[in-house]
């Protein structure tokens, strides 16, 4: 794989914006790192989600935009009502095709375009749910040699999503609850590992 | 059961190149992220046996063609689909559009028309539906034939006529079509004044000047240099003053058209040809 560069792609559905909250501030802005998160929500004003986030964190907040380039220290939100799909050259496209598990933004279209145009320097983090979205973008992930880290469904506000996603594909970490920084060295090591 | 055969970098390649070669269409400059889920996903439908051989029938197969376009194209739409779009037409726009003696609209990439009727609803409303000629064109024949029929789905319809009242409709969503079993037929009033073309914005030039072009969720199939050149061909077809209007998440922004151009007040995602 060429693209060297780290990104943590993560997936929520109901229930998911608490646990994303509760992680935002273990992200310190010298980690070599972009996220991108593709939540499960109605199609209402975009900025409020931007604000609310960009209060926990030092890092940048912004709703991803058509053809921008991927950077490190960023998070990317993606749109309501568009699939959220990440290029090789590392830019990213919304896609307003037909909705995927009932689902648009879909977590399985922007997992399994991660998988493909990242490969294995991409993390991938499923949370809380009621879908099964993103069990199938997983295995991508993990095809392509990249890690795959499922919330514990025992502590998730809805249980199906991730505890589907455990059963069906082979998980490098379940992140349990108060044990954030569980997946920052995961992320640290795992980008060290790929220099 | 055969596991699926896993389109790679290549063989998408190889296929994008097969098609410029035998039709004459070129996919080359799409976004590859979008375009390679179309064609897996395809892929996934068909269960052609090996590559090769989805490949040879892609190439010899014209009627197979046909079936490629119209399932990697998105066909996703809907009638008055982003309210305060609609809302911004039929307040700010239709009204400056009503000055010039003749009305010409142009629906860039208009799948099966749903914005197409939406439009003609509003010009009809707004007594201009005689004096305008709305041109739909799409890269895929297909969808022409359902823009001529005039006929949508029915389960639909509950949410059209929502869209539609929101987005400030005063009459009776209803009355505009009628319904058969789960279809509805739309008024034909409405289509006459409709010209339909397949056009191609990779490869076709333009064909007419308009006062307002619509192309919206289209661009964001394009890498950024097809984006760049469709805008010109837009440029191009739009008369001074005129209207381009796009997707809720695409811009003319970083475009080198944009100098020429000015977004709306209420920043719709609409643009106003300067000069």
């Amino acid at each position: 794989m060429s693209n060297k560069r780290s990104i943590l792609v993560i997936g929520g559905s109901a229930g998911s914006l608490t646990k994303v909250l509760q992680l935002l501030p273990y992200f310190k802005k010298e980690m070599e790192l972009a996220i991108v998160i593709v939540f499960h929500r109605k199609d209402t004003d975009d900025t409020t989600l931007v604000d609310v986030l960009s209060k926990r964190t030092e890092w940048k907040v912004k709703e991803a935009e058509e053809k921008e380039v991927i950077r490190p220290g960023v998070i990317y939100i993606a749109p309501t009502d568009y699939h959220l799909l990440i290029e090789k050259d590392l830019t990213l496209s919304l896609d307003y095709s037909e909705k995927i598990n009932y689902c648009r933004p879909s977590i399985d279209a922007t997992f399994e375009s991660a998988a493909d145009a990242v490969g294995e320097s991409l993390v991938g983090l499923l949370l809380s749910g009621a879908n099964e979205d993103g069990t199938k973008g997983l295995k991508a992930i993990k095809k392509c040699g990249g890690l795959v880290v499922v919330q514990d469904p025992a502590t998730a506000e809805v249980s199906f999503m991730p505890r589907r996603a455990i059963e069906n594909v082979p998980v490098d970490l379940i992140l349990q609850e108060n044990r954030s920084e569980e997946l920052i060295s995961l992320l640290i090591n795992h980008s060290r590992e790929m220099l | 059961m055969v596991s699926e055969i896993q389109l790679d970098d290549g063989q998408l390649e190889a296929i994008l190149n097969d098609l410029v070669e035998v039709y004459g269409y070129d996919f080359t400059d799409y976004s590859r992220a979008s375009i390679k889920r179309r064609i897996q996903r395809l892929i996934s439908v068909d269960k052609p046996p090996s590559f090769a051989e989805f490949r040879f029938r892609l190439k010899t197969n014209q009627e197979y063609f046909n079936r490629f376009v119209e399932q990697i194209t998105v066909n996703v739409t809907e009638m008055f689909r982003d309210v305060s779009f609609y809302q911004t037409l039929r307040k700010d726009i239709l009204p400056v559009l009503s000055t010039w003696p003749l009305i010409r609209i142009w629906h860039a990439g208009c799948s099966t028309g749903e914005e197409v009727y939406s439009m003609a609803i509003l010009l009809q409303e707004a007594n201009l539906l005689s004096k305008s000629l709305l041109y739909a064109t799409d890269i895929n024949p297909s969808v022409l034939e359902k823009v001529r029929e005039g006929i949508f789905p029915m389960n639909q319809m509950k949410q059209y006529s929502e869209n539609y009242i929101l987005s400030g409709g005063r009459k009776d969503f209803s009355s505009y079509y009628t319904a058969h079993y789960d279809s509805a037929k739309f008024d034909e009033q409405l289509g006459k004044r409709i010209i339909l073309a397949t056009h191609n914005l990779v490869s076709d030039r333009s064909f007419n000047e308009f006062q307002l072009i619509l192309c919206r969720n289209v661009m964001i199939y394009f890498d950024k240099e097809l984006q760049e050149r469709a805008l010109e061909l837009f440029d191009d077809s739009l008369e001074a003053l005129g209207y381009l209007a796009l997707g809720a998440k695409e811009t003319l922004k970083f475009s080198s058209v944009s100098l020429k151009y000015k977004q709306i007040e209420n920043k719709e995602r609409i643009w106003r040809k300067m000069k």
